[in-house]
């Protein structure tokens, strides 16, 4: 995975001063050391623990047994886990796009400094983010409510019938909805944060040029956080594929909607609490993880490539 | 941290204006202000544009205020986003502490420790991983940054499992270490905390302290510390947010309801409207989800002075 750096990862290696570069020693491995040590215990010792786990089968005969890849032979061939896939591709697809997309423009719109009240609309869009997504989900899931909700309200107010937002058609735009007003605020400052850095040069370079504000968003302000653009698309689809906390929590009132494999996620976590199937749901972890690996993998590569 | 920088680049440009001054000057300035990009002409459209998206980002947080204020029975009788007749949130918040013997506050208190251990710890080890990363060249850096760069892919919930059965093998499930342990590393503090740490400390100052005979440990505690200070405090509010906002692997860990954090109170609060004969204890999930938040957002505005020159440096800069 040498290849998946951050975009800044180049650069404090190469503004290292020559002087550190002849002082190579295990001096570093004292500050460095704590966090491997736990680092490894908590993602490393679990991922050999899951690969361990998904090569055995717990059989009603015989105990546990080694069956090699039947595991993932099965995982590839199961329907309900592609299903799941799917479910979250439709939602990366389409909420991850809209996400992004209004955080950029109102980092853009923050960044231009033609709004009145910059700082309070920065702050106050953020705020979500310090929201834990339980409270988010349980916030909007009230205000989902045909009957007692803002949609019953609205319903009620002006004598219409609104799509019930938690039936099985809906929930999944409305799960997006949620993780949308989770994190638009997030992706802002992410954003936010790189513009600012802009050297003011080039904006004055561009002025002489007579460069227009559009012209100067795509010749200048895009390309310059292309490396923030990258990390924030790259956090976004390994969120979406890791959906879980949102679809669970709104399950008990939309209990037919959401199923327990609704998302990869919540499918490995019923058959490991539900269904006692660890070895399976080990199996089904990692093809997830790989395949979460390799689109990030795979989007780190384009973004960086086109210019850099 | 933006205000006072871009009216500082708007200094000169005003600076002009009144150097030259007269009426005559007004509409030629005008014209160039509107290119300007450091006095650039505010917008009310744009204004109300990005008004929109505030209010939709608003709109629950005053949804979430209101019914705090609300009756069980008020909840739902009344339209969502005005008062209902009573006015109950000093009501709601009694009941909230005292439910179920005071439930809740162990759940806050508990939220406090895996916070406290939690994103401390991990902020911690974030630091000396990210100052090691930024000012030390050692045998296997590339190989520790790969892994761990690589392991932020791994999916957390895919984690989780393993991790649960690892640690119901060590007997610590089901106890605050299951929940602690696993929040103390955090990639992204790592990461942040390193691209912090490079541009902060100058390694002059490093190499002049170890000059005067000052030790490794000395030299870190004594000179880059203080240096650090602004992304330190980033990098504990993101990590504070992560452990308090932890849903997921708490959910696993824990069955014994004494050591939930709030979040999994809350949703047990929930929930138990859904089960036969369950108390219907909305106002109260209301209520403490209100009171979950209010001490995030108070830290988030109380610091943002800090972080958000801390996220700043930590910003991908090319």
């Amino acid at each position: 995975m040498t290849t998946l750096q951050p975009p800044a990862a180049a650069k404090p290696r190469k503004s290292r001063p020559p002087a550190q570069g002849d002082r190579r020693s295990w001096t570093g491995w004292g500050f460095i050391g704590p966090f491997v040590a736990v680092f490894a215990l908590v993602f490393l010792a679990p991922i050999a623990y899951s690969i361990y786990l998904s090569l055995f089968r717990d059989q009603l005969i015989g105990g546990t047994q080694f069956v090699g890849f039947d595991n993932y032979q099965q995982a590839l061939q199961d329907e309900r886990f592609w299903d799941s896939l799917g479910r979250v591709s439709l939602f990366l697809a389409v909420q991850v796009p809209i996400m992004l997309f209004i955080g950029l423009l109102i980092a853009l719109a923050l960044d231009s400094g033609r709004l009145y009240g910059t700082d309070f609309f920065r702050i106050t869009i953020f705020l979500p983010y310090a929201v834990p997504a339980v409270v988010a989900t349980l916030m909007w899931g009230f205000m989902y409510g045909t009957k007692y909700g803002l949609v019953g309200d609205i319903n009620s107010a002006f004598g219409v019938t609104l799509p019930d937002p938690l039936s099985s058609d809906l929930v999944l735009a409305s799960i997006g909805n949620i993780v949308t007003w989770e994190f638009i605020g997030y992706n802002m400052l992410i954003f936010y944060s790189a513009l600012k850095v802009i050297p003011n040069s080039l904006y004055e370079a561009a002025e002489i040029d007579g460069a227009g504000q559009f012209r100067v968003i795509t010749a200048i302000k895009l390309p310059a956080i292309r490396g923030a653009l990258v990390i924030a698309t790259i956090f976004s689809i390994i969120g979406s594929f890791q959906l879980f906390n949102e679809p669970s929590i709104l399950r008990p009132l939309a209990r037919n909607a959401i199923t327990t494999d609704f998302t990869p996620n919540f499918y490995t976590y019923s058959l490991s609490f539900n269904g006692q199937q660890h070895n399976y749901s080990a199996a089904v972890a990692i093809i997830m993880g790989l395949i979460t690996m390799v689109i990030a993998y795979v989007v780190q590569l384009r973004g960086m490539r086109k210019g850099a | 941290m933006s205000g006072t920088s871009s009216s500082a680049t708007s200094a000169s440009p005003s600076a002009s204006a009144a150097a030259t001054g007269t009426t005559r000057a007004v509409p030629r300035l005008r014209k160039r202000r509107e290119h300007s990009a450091g006095r650039p002409r505010r917008s009310v459209l744009l204004t109300v544009l990005t008004g929109l998206i505030l209010v939709y980002t608003v709109v629950p947080l005053l949804w979430l205020v209101i019914s705090a204020t609300k009756t069980q029975e008020g909840l739902a009788d009344s339209s969502g986003l005005w008062f209902a007749d009573d006015f109950a949130l000093w009501s709601n918040i009694h009941d909230t502490f005292t439910y179920h013997d005071g439930i809740f506050v162990r759940w806050l208190l508990n939220t406090l420790l895996y916070v406290g251990l939690g994103a401390g710890g991990a902020t911690f080890l974030a630091i000396l991983g990210g100052y090691a990363l930024a000012k030390f060249d050692f045998p296997g850096k590339r190989g520790v940054f790969a892994v761990v760069i690589g392991a932020v892919a791994v999916p957390g919930t895919a984690l989780a499992v393993p991790t649960f059965l690892m640690f119901s093998k060590m007997g610590l499930t089901d106890t605050p270490w299951a929940v602690i342990i696993p929040s103390l590393v955090s990639p992204f503090g790592l990461y942040l905390m390193w691209v912090f740490a490079t541009e902060a400390i100058p390694v002059e100052l490093l190499e002049a302290a170890r000059i005067d005979g000052a030790g490794e440990a000395r030299t870190f505690f004594k000179v880059a510390l203080p240096l650090l200070a602004p992304g330190i405090v980033t990098v504990l509010l993101f990590t504070t947010v992560a452990t308090w906002n932890n849903y997921f692997l708490p959910l696993i860990m824990l069955k014994d309801p004494d050591w939930y954090p709030l979040t999994l109170g809350l949703d047990a609060w929930n929930n138990q409207a859904q089960t036969i004969g369950g108390d219907v204890i909305f106002n109260l999930v209301i209520t403490g989800s209100l009171l979950t938040i209010v001490p995030l957002i108070a830290a988030f505005l109380l610091l943002q002075k800090y972080w958000q020159s801390g996220l700043a440096a930590g910003s991908v800069k090319e």
